[in-house]
């Protein structure tokens, strides 16, 4: 625990993901959308933000251009120092292997590799050893507990299972960023909690993460809850003075 | 695990009620285990509560005169320090487990405020309900936040091993139980704008106005402004 409180977001530290001015018009004319209007969020190292708000508010649109997956109709989105909405193709394929790690509802697992082989395809990409990226993903799996999934295929196992198969991937690696959509869903209560669990460490130990949730329990363990309507952040908490009293006494602990 | 914390909890109408039910059968419970005397009683039943309902000495003492009274608990001479103590009798026994076995009532509410002053809400002149409605989701979510801080250090405590393993695992029990408890009236505003939204949409297509529920604040300007080209 003191070690996460000592992780809180400094200013000196500069944010990991900037949104500034954000904007998404999906479509055009009478059937345009605007899925996001004007976003502006920092999220510094350590923090977990969580994204919440009614479907259709954007949170998905907000992550897939928070991660490089889709581009933004304007505004930047800066990535340790990177602008990767002007970024050249190379760089931002490195950034999005290196620096960030995504979860998303529908697992992405690719069907034709095993487990391990899934969590150890982002490293092996990165020019790590097969052997080392073998171990690393063994090691992401136990954290999860499921070591003695590691050979088995998507196909034989549960959608809960595959669900933590597809994190474990998302957080193996030294990732900066962790983003989240709904990484909760196919999950019962308890497993839920485990993987927030793990989320919450992760930004514990350096990274930024954000998590877009319908759930109030485990957006409850963000630094910081972002409330988006219409495309439009209209309210967010912040951390209470509850904090210096548990600063001030986590060194008992 | 410091204690002194949580006394910052919030104390909630809801848990003052709460605690009146339960005082009885709370200083009854730990009775079971031995005699004690009052502000051994106090401490006692604050660490199995992780304080979130204080007690003070008198409160204890006037209970405990209550439960001799009913024959529930009886004078059991002195420690060598000279306290009074208090010893639990076999119908404060029957009645201790009878309250274990009884499920508790909840079929007459305790008054929320938070549901009449959305019922009160609802076509109030000048009143922007979903504004309501976000300001107590914003709370709610933020003592959510909260207790969720404190459940992790709870865990935490439980893991690494500690003497007070039983007082930690009780209090992570109650922390739990108001992230719950929080949780559902989080999701009982979610419900309730999503309805209001369905309604005024519906209400709109049948005078013909176009009626979509005023954002809280409004969207920056520039979000209705032209498509900018993407910079390349
Ligand atoms: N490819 C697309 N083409 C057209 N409109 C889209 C597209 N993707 C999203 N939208 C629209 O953009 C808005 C925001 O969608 P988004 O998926 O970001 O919502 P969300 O907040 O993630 O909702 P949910 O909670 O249901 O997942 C919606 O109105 C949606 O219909
Ligand atoms: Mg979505």
């Amino acid at each position: 625990m003191s070690e996460r409180l000592s992780q809180q977001p400094q200013s000196s530290q500069p944010p990991v993901l900037q949104l500034q001015q954000l904007t998404r018009v999906h479509g055009s004319g009478a059937t345009e959308v605007h899925a996001l209007r004007g976003i502006n969020l920092d999220v510094f190292p350590g923090e977990l933000v969580a994204v919440m708000g009614p479907s259709g508010s954007g949170k998905s649109t907000l992550l897939t251009i928070a991660g490089g997956l889709d581009v933004p109709t304007s505004g930047r989105v800066i990535v340790e120092n990177t602008d990767i909405t002007t970024a050249d193709r190379k760089t931002l394929a490195a950034l999005r292997r290196r620096s960030i790690g995504y979860v998303f509802q529908d697992y992405n697992l690719i069907p034709a590799l095993t487990a391990a082989e899934n969590v150890a395809l982002p490293r092996e990409l990165d020019g790590v050893s097969a052997r080392k990226a073998r171990g690393e993903a063994v090691a992401a799996l136990q954290e999860m507990e499921l070591g003695h999934l590691a050979d088995r295929f998507p196909d034989e196992m549960s959608g809960g299972q595959q669900q933590r198969v597809a994190i474990a991937r998302a957080l193996v690696g030294d990732r900066r960023l962790v983003l989240a959509d709904e990484p909760t869903g196919a999950l019962d209560s308890e497993t839920g909690e485990s993987v927030l669990a793990l989320l919450r460490s992760r930004c514990d130990a350096g990274a930024a993460g954000i998590l877009v949730t319908h759930e109030p329990r485990f957006a409850a363990w963000a630094d910081r809850v972002v409330f988006l309507r219409d495309g439009a952040v209209v309210d967010q908490t912040v951390r209470s003075q509850a904090d210096s009293l548990l600063s001030g006494q986590a060194a008992e602990l | 695990m410091p204690r002194s914390l949580q006394r910052w909890l919030p104390r909630t109408a809801y848990s003052v009620y709460i605690l009146s039910m339960s005082i009885r059968h709370g200083l009854l419970a730990l009775l079971e285990h031995g005699p004690r005397y009052g502000s051994q009683l106090r401490s006692e039943f604050e660490s199995r509560t992780g304080a979130t309902w204080p007690l003070n000495v008198g409160q204890v003492y006037t209970t405990l005169n209550r439960l001799e009274r009913d024959g529930m608990v009886a004078q059991s001479g002195e420690d060598e320090a000279g306290h009074a103590l208090y010893a639990i009798t076999d119908t404060g026994r029957s009645e201790l487990r009878s309250w274990f076995e009884t499920p508790v009532d909840r079929s007459s509410p305790p008054r929320d405020e938070l549901a009449i002053k959305l019922a009160m809400a609802v076509g109030a002149p000048g009143v922007d309900i979903r504004a309501v409605i976000q300001s107590q989701r914003h709370h709610t979510v933020n003592a959510m936040q909260d207790y969720t801080r404190l459940k992790a250090q709870a865990l935490a405590a439980i893991e690494s091993g500690g003497s007070q393993e039983r007082d930690d695992v009780a209090w992570l029990l109650v922390l739990e139980q108001l992230i719950f408890q929080t949780e559902a009236e989080a999701r009982w505003l979610d419900h309730c704008e999503v309805r209001l939204i369905r309604l005024a949409a519906a209400a709109g297509r049948e005078t013909g106005t176009a009626a979509p529920p005023a954002p809280v604040t409004q969207a920056p300007a520039a979000a209705a402004g032209p498509r900018r080209p993407r910079p390349d």
